[in-house]
């Protein structure tokens, strides 16, 4: 039996990073009885898959349980829970997960108050026109101030916090409410079960045994198995071979109808045949116009992974293989490098991802990997009139024959403690940012930033973090493309140019940047038999210079028939180590030193 | 020059631990049995003899620990043993570490007798409070007699000083070697003072309570040494020694020539079968144990392994490039099945760290010879 409309409620859970969202959500699951605790106790939270997500507190895919809930009146209800990415690389994956529901619960750690995430994350759901249910968890803290955070949010979110509910989702105290509250509080969805199929794609993933899986929410008509299905912004029909809900086992249903959350597989072969935000209707009775907000996912960050032994390169082609399998906003191509050897350039949907997917490919497939400099992509018009791309420094075209390079620019928005806001538009100034807004929200300070995004995916986070002790946040989308004076800097070993260290950067910041990963190799660089020069240079032009002082001693002074074994093993050693260089002309390079050279600040 | 054998004699007894040495050396309050020991010595000749390669002896080497604790009788019933099992060469080299002290002094005349025909002295230092702080138990002017009387009694000498300690200046140090010098040895081994893991130097250097030289003041101190020597016409024939034309320490040859040698008594340690087919041998270290060992099972060998050639062609290289001569080019290419690496050796080449002779040699030069870790691991890599 389909549950009427009136009697489902579709949330998502907003919050800041540790304010409890994956605790709340267990005990949701376990209070309406969709796990037992013996099911539960094996995992550490039943919504974070993956390692990462665990350890980092972060949802990186959207996630999604179907509970059932017989509420005070008496009436049994459907409560489906997505839980969305909440991190400003996935930000258009969040939009569309709060798309597909109709409130929030806003949980907002009681001894914290209201975090800068929990802010981007709030707005969206307000632009989503969700209802917002405002929950203080950890009132169990002896820390928790729930009278000042409820002030807090009428105060920074501007919505009435009056009846927010006081939980501990950690003891269970106060999660009823939370249930009762969705089923009072949050609309019902609304939907015409006989409109012709109208479904929004919210996400997908790869199933070992069942496939591509795709969770859909269901706006009008009605969506059941065997039905040819088509993807108006894919432009590919399927027939499903599936249709179910996720409670949290994948259980199938003769149909889903309006306001349902549910899944489907066909046969699609890919995550990449799929698009979060499409819109999926019925290929013999079409509707005429897509959901609105649709924009297939683009890599923004671009860089170069290639493997510490060139012998695990086919392995790394087949770990990104499998990853991108669930993952359709990572690309990759083959690159060649002289100082790195065979390896990929790979694309992402910003620094975080980038992280992520560099972590995965360490952890889960046991690849040691070098990652080059985050390069943002360039539009280069060339005075030939031809337009092109730039994704890897390398490849720029000669500076003769280029009229205008374009680079990207996002739209920053920053939360910080007033005491650090001096030193936040310091960097941003630094960082070439035109300030465009600044205003309070309570005690903090919230400044709105144009920046250029080669500035940002250029260690801004961590500068940021570490200028505010922490407390900065950060959430940006991306804005236009501008004229910038661009160069590229190359940095020379041993007079020989790197190019796994190029990097594009503007003119009045290529000095400085130059400077600083001059010295920061020199650091890293160990001493040679030589000296090994070091220089930062724009085209012919030299701008910044350190030398690599030679080896002055390194002799063992006794060495007897005693010693041979010792010795002979020291050697082996030794050459192990040197495994781990990049031997580049004559000098050898520690993988450090290429990570490290990214990070620094000049 | 293939033919060369050593044999090679641990006596692992001291008086005092000084505070420098790893080597294996041991302090007992009472006097080892030292017939036992040479009768374990003795079966421990008898299982290697079957193993080796080589028909004649060409040098013997007592080292330490200290044997000259050892009674000559022992010296010589050892010398004895060796001979019932292998001819000794009638040029053979003999030498036996020395403390320079008067009572071990007295003994030179007996360990002559046995057929010792060379002494190294550890003098280590020419001035007191260097000596104390390196924990020795003589002072600069006995130990100055002792290498008189060692002049007296063996057709060969050399003694031994550390230098590069805490605080040394490459002035002080020019006055002592010059000093050294004047003595007018044929043979010098000359080591920079190496902090080793497990001493009682290491402790200090790690609380920081003892300065070591700088790499530069090192490699001054360095360079101080070679010139004094090449001076007196002692130029370095290996990294750490020095000698006249032809009074070169055979016994050490063999060593960096990598060639065979047998090693007996505990922690000694023996290349031993032909060419190629090298077997690393190593014994028990702690001398009570491979004592017992050797006794009921005939020898205190804790390790027979069978290196193979890459192992080998990484030892040729470590112990043969601290030759001024350098290496066979052609013996190591036979040794590893490999030849080295052309564009590694015209690179260090190019450095001038290194250069070919066209007696096909590799050596390394004056000016690569303070590198010749850095090179080695380069050359081997």
């Amino acid at each position: 039996m389909p549950t009427p409309i009136e009697n489902i409620r579709n949330f998502s859970i907003v919050a800041h990073i540790d304010h409890g969202k994956s605790t709340l959500a267990d005990r949701l699951i376990q209070l309406t009885g969709a796990m037992d605790a013996r099911e539960m106790a094996g995992k550490e939270q039943v919504l974070d898959n993956m390692d990462i997500e665990r350890e980092r507190g972060i949802t990186i895919k959207a996630q999604t349980v179907r509970l059932n809930y017989k509420a005070k009146n008496g009436q049994n209800y459907v409560l489906n829970l997505i839980d969305t990415p909440g991190h400003v690389d996935f930000a258009y994956e969040v939009n569309r997960s709060l798309a597909a529901c109709e409130g929030s619960l806003l949980v907002v750690d009681a001894s914290q108050g209201v975090e800068a995430q929990t802010l981007a994350n709030v707005y969206q759901a307000i632009d989503n026109n969700h209802e917002i249910v405002p929950v203080l968890n950890k009132i169990d803290l002896p820390a928790a101030e729930p009278e000042k955070v409820k002030a807090q949010i009428e105060e920074v979110i501007g919505i009435d916090a009056s009846g927010a509910i006081g939980i501990s989702a950690k003891t269970g105290e106060g999660v009823p409410d939370v249930l009762e509250a969705i089923v009072e509080k949050l609309p019902a969805p609304k939907g015409d079960r006989n409109a012709p199929l109208k479904a929004l794609l919210v996400d997908s993933w790869y199933d070992a045994y069942l496939g591509v899986v795709v969770l859909v929410r269901i706006i009008d008509g009605t969506m059941r198995k065997n039905q040819r299905i088509r993807m108006m912004g894919a432009h590919a029909a399927y027939d499903l071979d599936r249709v179910g809900v996720i409670n949290p086992k994948k259980t199938e249903v003769d149909e889903l109808g309006p306001g349902e959350i549910g899944f489907f597989t066909a046969s699609i072969k890919e995550v990449a045949d799929t698009r979060v935000g499409d819109t999926i209707t019925d290929d013999r009775k079409p509707v005429d116009t897509p959901l609105a907000g649709f924009r297939p996912a683009q890599p923004v960050v671009f860089c170069g992974l290639f493997p510490v032994d060139a012998a695990d390169f086919e392995a790394l082609r087949a770990a990104m293989s499998k990853l991108r399998l669930n993952d359709a906003s990572f690309s990759f191509e083959m690159e060649t490098s002289a100082a790195l050897g065979f390896g990929f350039r790979c694309g992402f949907l910003g620094l975080l991802h980038l992280e992520i997917i560099q972590e995965r490919l360490s952890r889960e497939f046991d690849l040691e990997l070098i990652a080059t400099a985050p390069s943002v992509i360039y539009e280069i018009r060339q005075t030939d009139g031809t337009v092109m791309e730039l994704h890897n420094p390398v490849d720029m075209p000669d500076v003769v024959k280029i009229a205008e390079i374009y680079e990207p620019w996002i739209r920053a928005t920053i939360l910080t403690p007033d005491e650090y806001l001096g030193s936040v538009i310091k960097l941003c100034q630094d960082r070439r940012g035109n300030q465009k807004n600044l205003s309070y929200v309570g005690a903090r300070a919230m400044v709105e930033y144009e920046l250029p995004l080669n500035e940002v995916v250029f260690d801004f986070y961590d500068r940021l973090k570490s200028i505010s002790k922490g407390y900065a946040s950060f959430d940006y989308k991306m804005d236009d493309r501008r004229p910038g004076d661009l160069v590229r800097l190359s940095i020379l070993v041993n007079n020989e140019p790197v190019d796994a260290l190029a990097m594009l950067v503007h003119r009045t910041r290529a000095e400085s940047r130059g400077r600083a990963m001059c010295e920061k190799l020199k650091e890293l660089i160990p001493p040679h038999m030589f000296q090994v020069p070091i220089q930062a240079a724009i085209g012919g032009k030299v701008i910044a210079r350190e030398t690599v002082r030679a080896l002055r001693k390194d002799v063992t002074a006794k060495c007897y028939g005693g010693d041979a074994t010792r010795k002979r093993k020291l050697l082996e050693k030794q050459k192990e180590g040197k495994k781990k260089m990049r031997q580049y002309g004559k000098v050898d390079i520690p993988q450090e030193a290429f990570i490290a050279a990214l990070k620094v600040d000049g | 020059m293939a033919d060369a054998f050593g044999v090679y004699v641990h006596w692992p007894f001291c008086l005092a631990k000084c505070p420098y040495c790893d080597f294996n050396s041991h302090v007992r309050h009472e006097k080892p049995d030292e017939a036992r020991y040479a009768r374990a010595i003795a079966s421990e000749l008898a299982y290697l003899k079957p193993r080796t390669d080589a028909r004649e002896v060409t040098s013997i080497f007592f080292g330490g620990g200290t044997p000259s604790l050892m009674q000559a009788s022992t010296v010589q019933s050892v010398l004895d043993e060796i001979a019932k099992r292998w001819t000794i060469s009638s040029s053979a080299e003999i030498t036996l570490e020395a403390n320079p002290t008067s009572v071990e002094a007295e003994r030179f005349r007996g360990y002559r007798a046995a057929g010792v025909n060379r002494v190294s002295l550890g003098v280590q230092a020419l001035d007191d409070v260097s000596l104390k702080n390196l924990g020795r138990m003589h002072s600069a002017q006995e130990a100055l007699a002792a290498v008189e009387v060692a002049r007296e009694n063996f057709p060969r000498i050399s003694f031994d000083l550390i230098y590069a300690r805490p605080d040394q200046s490459p002035q002080a140090w020019r006055e002592e070697l010059t000093k050294a010098l004047a003595f007018a040895p044929e043979h010098l081994s000359l080591y920079q003072l190496t902090i080793e893991p497990g001493t009682t130097f290491e402790m200090l250097h790690r609380a920081g309570k003892l300065k070591t030289p700088d790499a530069d003041t090192s490699r001054a101190l360095w360079d101080v040494t070679q010139e004094l020597c090449e001076a007196r016409g002692m130029p370095a024939y290996e990294i750490s020694n020095h000698a006249k034309a032809g009074a070169e320490s055979r016994h050490n040859l063999v060593y960096w020539r990598y060639q065979e040698y047998v090693g007996v008594g505990p922690g000694a340690h023996g290349r031993i079968g032909a060419d190629g087919a090298r077997i690393a041998t190593s014994t028990e270290k702690n001398p009570e144990r491979w004592l017992s060992r050797a006794e009921t099972s005939g020898h205190g060998l804790i390790e027979e392994e069978k290196l193979s050639k890459l192992e080998q062609a990484d030892e040729m290289l470590v112990m043969g490039l601290r030759l001024a001569e350098g290496i066979d080019v052609a013996r190591f290419e036979r040794l590893t099945g490999v030849s080295l690496n052309p564009e590694r050796v015209s690179f260090l080449e190019s450095e001038g760290l290194v250069e070919r002779s066209n007696d096909a040699r590799l050596r390394v030069t004056a000016s690569g010879f303070p590198l010749l870790d850095a090179i080695v691991a380069d050359l081997a890599a």
